[in-house]
């Protein structure tokens, strides 16, 4: 049984093989990447913008809000990567209602992949943020005792980010074609528009999730005021 | 009952176990979790952003461990090393 994108070859030659995730990754960074060229490659701001400005104007500004209201100072800074992750995995989820599509994040290779790249974001803005020193202080907050649990927190968020992403849209495909040798009329719609929602839900979890781990790493923490000897009352 | 008849039965019945409680245990905490999230509603309505938001957070939380339990059940059932290990003994003979 197909459990991924992955067993699916459509290309080989030697002992390199061209298999679905690979395929539908690329065309979905070309088409992607092609329709933003597109739209924005003479922008306007003033009198008429076109539809397809405002639309892309829309989904910006409400990423970046969604990025300041989980907490973070200065969500431009971090927004063109939080928004790349929720982008590429709502158009992988979105794209699964074309016939015959199997989403790349169904597969592990590909939400391995992003939850690395996440793994590696949030040391480089911390140390951006904070420093060398400042940012690998935070291992031993709040006590040094907690440097090896902090580690191994590091890779499990990772491992969970990629996992949860992985089943969660592994699951649907299995489901739609589990249901399709059985009811092949109703039930698949059905599914597939469940497949929908659960894909665009764990898009947004997993950019917040990004986003809060950037965020932890990054808050400036401001001394606490210590309350000093109080002055004597001027006359 | 030779070694193969045992990997089969004890992943078949291990996978179902797991499905099993994979299902129950988290359902039960996302419906505490739902019905909290729906008394903080109706007490605090002007929050409902926030309070819905961080219950989708929560929710996706909760769920991943269900989805890890559906991973192992899958393993267990189409990709299973125990079971591969088996055919290509009894394929080699």
């Amino acid at each position: 049984m197909n459990l991924t994108s992955d067993q699916q070859v459509l290309w080989r030659h030697g002992s390199m093989e061209l298999n679905g995730t690979i395929v539908t990754t690329w065309a979905m960074m070309l088409a992607m990447a092609l329709g933003a060229k597109l739209v924005t490659h003479r922008l306007a701001t003033e009198r008429t913008l076109s539809r397809w400005q405002c639309s892309l104007e829309i989904v910006i500004t409400s990423i970046e809000q969604q990025i300041r209201e989980v907490g973070m100072d200065e969500p431009e800074r971090y927004l063109p990567f939080l928004g790349t992750l929720f982008l590429f995995i709502a158009t992988a989820t979105l794209c699964t209602v074309i016939p015959g599509f199997a989403p790349p994040t169904g597969s592990l290779s590909t939400t391995a992949a992003l939850a690395l790249c996440v793994f590696f974001a949030v040391p480089l803005f911390g140390i951006q943020r904070h420093g060398w020193s400042g940012y690998l202080g935070t291992y031993v907050k709040p006590t040094p005792v907690m440097l090896p649990f902090n580690i191994i927190a590091e890779f499990s968020r990772t491992l969970a980010l990629a996992v949860r992403l992985f089943g969660n849209m592994m699951s649907g495909v299995m489901i739609i074609g589990i249901l399709l040798t059985i009811t092949p009329y109703f039930f698949p719609i059905a599914m597939t528009a469940l497949g929908l929602l659960t894909g665009m839900v764990q898009a947004y979890i997993f950019s917040v999730l990004a986003a809060v781990y950037i965020a932890a790493a990054t808050t400036i923490r401001r001394p606490q005021p210590v309350p000093g000897p109080r002055p004597p009352p001027t006359p | 009952m030779d070694s193969n008849t045992v990997i089969a039965v004890a992943s078949i019945a291990t996978a179902g176990l797991t499905t099993c409680v994979g299902c129950m245990c988290p359902a039960l905490g996302e419906g505490r979790a739902v019905a909290t999230a729906l008394t903080s509603l109706a007490q605090q309505p002007d929050a409902s952003a926030t309070i819905t938001r961080t219950l989708f957070v929560g929710l996706a939380m909760i769920e991943s461990t269900a989805i890890y339990c559906f991973v192992v059940s899958m393993i267990l059932i189409f990709a299973n090393p125990f079971w591969t290990h088996v055919i290509t003994q009894a394929g080699g003979k």
